[in-house]
């Protein structure tokens, strides 16, 4: 930016913090309305089974209970199902979801019925009292088994092999049947179960006279949320308006459109009365959706001496039972970046989406290009030990050269910018690479029980979403602009109405540093106005390390608006032709003049009293801009995981976690690092604790907290961050995105570490989560002890009902 | 997360809580609440009656009486961990209240609601057992008996405890410079052992190891326990840490690792205890 940088890349604290620490944030949960009432959802214990009679005579008896509605009763009140706005292929097959299902439950947790009570209490009381009669049927969860149709999980879709969507492969294909060395691997990446702080809740409210309606609701699309339940629930976009207040974390689990936010808003035009839902934790895990599910085939071709030459990769991926807002795009996302840093002469990629009987799966933090990430890196470590070269070194000779413009890739997208070599070498620098390995080396001679290892993860991402044309091509529904409208009040404040929805990023702080340098004032002075469709109209929210990229952008165009509007009120004040003006941190000046001066918000004041404007001079000085990116963004970088590996009980131990990220311009560097800390965080808890699991009937077994592993703070190392900085060639910020990079980069660099650490004894593959039990049985496995040979999957039988963290 | 319907009763001794759990036919004590309300919330369990034992402040103490440590049923996780007397009289116990969950469950759960509540995968049945403790139950009529910690625990959340006792004091014996080891393994700070070991080294009456979560019940390794008597060294003696063990296979790991892990632990657990 042209203007003296004062706020901008300072460490200014988060405007947001003080109303969170001080318990005064306004969640949703927290809200209420007069006569009020609670629904609660009656779901299936089944993963897949006939609906029968449904006996709600019990519930409607019960204190409190105003009403229970099974889907037939509530089949009027639908415009259509449940949205899906991303059919990526011509032919794909597209499961009907309904907000409840009538026919047929198909997973565990699916919606058939709902109670509305007067208390929250009342409503989950009678919910349990709702008799259903339930026919079992077998459950299909495996990916293989269920592309072979022996359990169909929709009928009228007759498989449940729904979409294959191919990239079509870029490059000499030749490759990967001529080059010195080809390494097949296949990776498996368990579901994930997002784990916002906190879980989904709605309330929706009518306003009969008016037919108006409004949703207040966790989410991070409010205005996607509105289009699209305006068309599920039968309301003109014009009479909803949806609120996301505070909201605590989405990770993706909060960019979709759900059967509750329908219901509320359903249950609230039947009843005339307000209706409020707030899910449980243990609600969460079956009913919000998964991430990640996928299988990867995967070949890299290279040279005898390690260069890389290309990468061919054939994903199952699990759709769940339902589509959800995005689901098949989610691998298709990441189907642009399976050549990872590496300059390549080949790429294939391809996925087959298959339905399950399990929850449905969408956007997880990173959505596809963790995926991608992981199997790229994973891969490129099983080539160095296949050839008997370091992996740094088989990455050294393969990165791309840096190049600062615009360049199409192999994949046909154009990156914006790069340079991949120097925040590999910084990221090895700052671990102190080679002393590692010496000392791994000594380790590994005096067969220490404490085995060393190190990993890498060299990592590229497509960030930014979206280009508008480039998503209509790829058959997305809407577009990827964002917006923003710049007020300057007379008072000195500024208001800024932003189309992002910010749910604990800091986009108030770092729009409000923007805005700061351009107008002059202190972020203190701006106020940021989101999460509203009333208020901030415009906008495309929150979610693909967009918001910087394309929402402050918006921003910056929009002060270019204000600037230039100013420009004439000044010119016109100081009586000097507009070219004589130099415009300096909120301030235009004569040239050669520095006192003869008029302030933007000076300007402000004159704009808004209006009292002697030019001829045609509009009153007030505001300006809104949409900016649509000609470009993704291409965030880069190389992290690299240090673990201690106890080869008695296979558990690992993280020393040390070197991060270079490269995000382009930093705003907010305080802001870049917690992103990297809670991205690398989430990715450990990938690698090394977290799986959702399903039993053969498809019950989950992870079903609270007590089972799923979220690790906490005491089992994180200290982060080593760094950055470089390239500017993106994007948009006239340079700016890149940071959101999503730490989960993208960190599980292969974990599960690499931890294999690097055994790979002496003979250990070449460990999935994730890399727990403590799967590591013992590789070691087992490779060192023919006795612990290799059982399934390791699958085993869980009953485990004794524990609820909390710990103890009595 | 709403449990279902239930009455609630708070009382201030523990003859009126007796008499509270006898006149109801389905009736939890409520101490620290942290095993019982989270299983209540998801409504796996749903007692008709809470008794509310939480104000009994005359069952929260540590003292020092003749050749052991007496400890209130009701003191809290953190006090057990911070005392002083423990400390210098059987460290073990402070030491493994520390393990426990994590500060705010240390500060909330109380020791005679973690020992009531006989969960296999807890950390101080297995060191009660080890230690020899003895419990004491308080009955109808001012009644109370001392049950030695080895056969309290029946089985999977039973202890030896009737609708209508109250677990009322632990009996620690003094251990002296008896050297000691509680080793915890676990995937998270706060999580229950996979399996856990404690071990108390010789001292003229032979070595003493128990394994958490290892059975059904805090688990005594009498294999162990005879091999170390009979001159085994640690390595050799933890080679029979799976003995007469049923471990279970569960979400977080199999039957078949938590023996091995038992073979690991008992050994590390006795070089501990004999190098202190």
């Amino acid at each position: 930016m042209a203007v003296a940088e004062r706020y901008v890349g300072k460490p200014v604290l988060r405007k947001e913090d003080p109303e969170m620490l001080a318990g005064q944030a306004r969640f949703t949960e927290n809200l209420s309305a007069p006569g009020m009432v609670w629904m609660s959802v009656v779901r299936s214990p089944f993963a897949h089974a006939r609906v029968g009679a449904i006996d709600t005579s019990a519930a409607e008896g019960m204190d409190g209970v105003v009403a229970v509605f099974t889907a037939a009763d509530l089949e009027s009140e639908w415009g259509g199902p449940l949205p899906f706005v991303w059919p990526i292929t011509e032919d794909i097959k597209v499961p009907v979801h309904w907000p409840l299902t009538k026919d047929k439950a198909r997973f565990q947790g699916d919606g058939v019925a709902v109670v509305v009570a007067e208390t929250r209490g009342q409503a989950e009381d009678a919910a349990e009292a709702v008799k259903v009669d339930w026919e079992p049927l077998d459950a299909v969860l495996d990916l293989e088994e269920a592309a072979k149709d022996g359990v169909v999980v929709h009928e009228d879709l007759g498989t449940n092999v729904v979409v294959h969507w191919s990239h079509g492969g870029g490059g000499d294909q030749s490759l990967f049947d001529t080059a010195d060395v080809i390494v097949k691997e296949r990776y498996l990446g368990p579901r994930l179960i997002p784990n916002a702080i906190e879980p989904r809740a709605c309330l929706a409210q009518s306003v009969p006279a008016m037919g108006e309606f409004t949703l207040i609701t966790t989410t991070q699309i409010p205005h996607i949320a509105r289009v699209t339940l305006g068309g599920t629930c039968n309301i003109p976009e014009s009479k909803l308006r949806i609120i996301a207040p505070d909201v605590g974390g989405g990770f993706g689990s909060k960019l979709n459109v759900y059967a509750e936010e329908a219901l509320v808003l359903a249950l609230a035009r039947r009843l005339q009365r307000p209706v409020k839902w707030v899910e449980t934790r243990s609600e969460n895990y079956l009913a919000t959706i998964h991430g990640r599910g996928v299988l990867h085939d995967v070949e890299v071709a290279a040279t005898n001496e390690g260069k890389i030459l290309g990468f061919r990769v054939k994903e199952l991926a699990d759709m769940g039972a339902y589509y959800q807002l995005l689901t098949p795009g989610i691998p298709e996302l990441g189907g642009w970046v399976y050549m990872g840093p590496y300059d390549v002469q080949a790429y294939w990629y391809e996925f087959t989406g298959i339905v399950t009987n399990a929850t449905p799966t969408d956007a997880y933090r990173g959505a596809g290009r963790p995926e991608a990430t992981y199997v790229l890196e994973r891969a490129v470590d099983a080539l160095a030990r296949r050839i008997g070269k370091d992996p740094a070194e088989v990455r050294r000779m393969s990165l791309m050269a840096p190049f600062a413009e615009a360049k199409t890739s192999i994949m046909g997208l154009n990156l914006d910018s790069g340079n991949y070599p120097a925040a590999f070498e910084r990221a090895l620098e700052l671990a102190g690479y080679e002393e590692l390995r010496k000392e791994q080396r000594a380790r590994r001679e005096s067969g220490d029980g404490r085995q060393l290892g190190i990993g890498i993860s060299s990592y590229i991402e497509m960030c930014g979403l979206a280009p508008s044309n480039i998503l209509g091509a790829l058959r997305y529904a809407a577009g990827g602009w964002d917006a923003c409208a710049v007020q300057c009040l007379p008072d000195g404040k500024v208001v800024l109405k932003i189309g992002t929805s910010p749910h604990g990023q800091g986009h108030v702080t770092t729009w409000a540093q923007i805005a700061s340098d351009t107008l002059g004032v202190t972020p203190d002075d701006v106020e940021v106005l989101h999460g509203d469709t009333s208020v901030a109209p415009l906008g495309m929210d929150t979610y693909g390390s967009r918001s910087v990229s394309v929402g402050a952008t918006a921003l910056h165009l929009a002060l270019e608006k204000i600037k230039d509007k100013a420009r004439v009120l000044a010119a016109h004040e100081l009586e000097v032709a507009e070219d004589d003006l130099e415009f300096e941190a909120g301030s235009f000046h004569v040239k050669g003049a520095p006192d003869r001066a008029r302030t933007i918000m000076d300007l402000a004041v004159s704009a808004w009293h209006a009292h002697a404007l030019p001829a045609g001079f509009e009153p007030n000085l505001e300006a809104t801009a949409v900016w649509d990116p000609p470009n993704f963004t291409w965030p880069a970088g190389t992290h690299v995981c240090i673990v201690e590996v106890d080869t008695e009980t296979g558990a690992t131990d993280i020393q040390r976690y070197v991060a270079v990220d490269d995000c382009g311009v930093v705003i907010n560097p305080m802001i870049v690092d917690g992103q990297v800390h809670g991205g690398v965080a989430q990715g450990i808890a990938e690698a090394l604790f977290e799986e959702a699991r399903y039993d053969e009937q498809g019950n989950l077994m992870t079903s609270s907290m007590t089972q799923y592993l979220i690790p906490a703070a005491s089992e994180m190392p200290s982060f080593e961050l760094d950055r470089t900085e390239t500017p993106s060639t994007t948009n006239p910020l340079g700016v890149k995105g940071i959101g999503e990079a730490g989960t993208i980069a960190s599980p292969p660099a974990v599960v690499n570490a931890v294999i690097d650490a055994v790979s002496h004894l003979g250990v070449t593959h460990i999935d994730k989560p890399a727990s403590p039990e799967r590591v013992w049985k590789a070691i087992q496995a490779a060192t023919g002890g006795s612990g290799g040979s059982r399934s390791e999957r699958g085993g869980a039988s009953g485990s004794p009902p524990r609820a909390s963290g710990g103890a009595s | 997360m709403i449990p279902a319907p239930f009455e609630y009763v708070r009382v201030g001794t523990v003859d009126d809580a007796i008499q509270a759990l006898s006149d109801s036919g389905d009736a939890k004590i409520l101490a620290g609440g942290h095993s019982l309300l989270p299983l209540m919330r998801l409504r796996l369990a749903r007692p008709a009656l809470l008794v509310d034992i939480g104000r009994i402040d005359a069952l929260r103490y540590v003292r020092e009486d003749g050749d052991h440590v007496a400890i209130g049923a009701l003191t809290r996780h953190h006090d057990v961990a911070n005392d002083d007397v423990l400390q210098r009289h059987c460290p073990i116990v402070p030491y493994a209240a520390s393990l426990i969950g994590d500060p705010q469950v240390r500060h909330v759960g109380t020791i005679g609601g973690s020992i009531s509540h006989s969960d296999p995968a807890s950390d101080m049945p297995t060191v009660l057992v080890a230690l020899g403790a003895d419990l004491v139950v308080a009955g109808q009529g001012g009644a109370t008996r001392t049950v030695p910690a080895g056969d309290f625990f029946k089985g999977l959340f039973e202890p030896d405890l009737a609708t209508n006792e109250v677990l009322s004091e632990i009996r620690v014996p003094k251990t002296g410079d008896r050297g000691w080891s509680y080793v915890k393994f676990n995937r998270r700070a706060q999580d229950w052992a996979l399996v856990g070991v404690a071990a108390l080294a010789a001292n003229g009456s032979g070595a003493s190891v128990a394994l958490t979560n290892m059975s059904d019940r805090p688990l005594r390794a009498s294999g162990v326990e005879e091999a170390l008597s009979g001159g085994a060294d640690a390595a050799a003696a933890a080679e029979r840490a799976a003995e007469g063990s049923s471990p279970p296979s569960d979400a977080f790991a199999s039957g078949e690792y938590r023996r091995e892990l038992a073979k690991v632990l008992v050994r590390r657990a006795l070089e501990e205890a004999n190098a202190r």
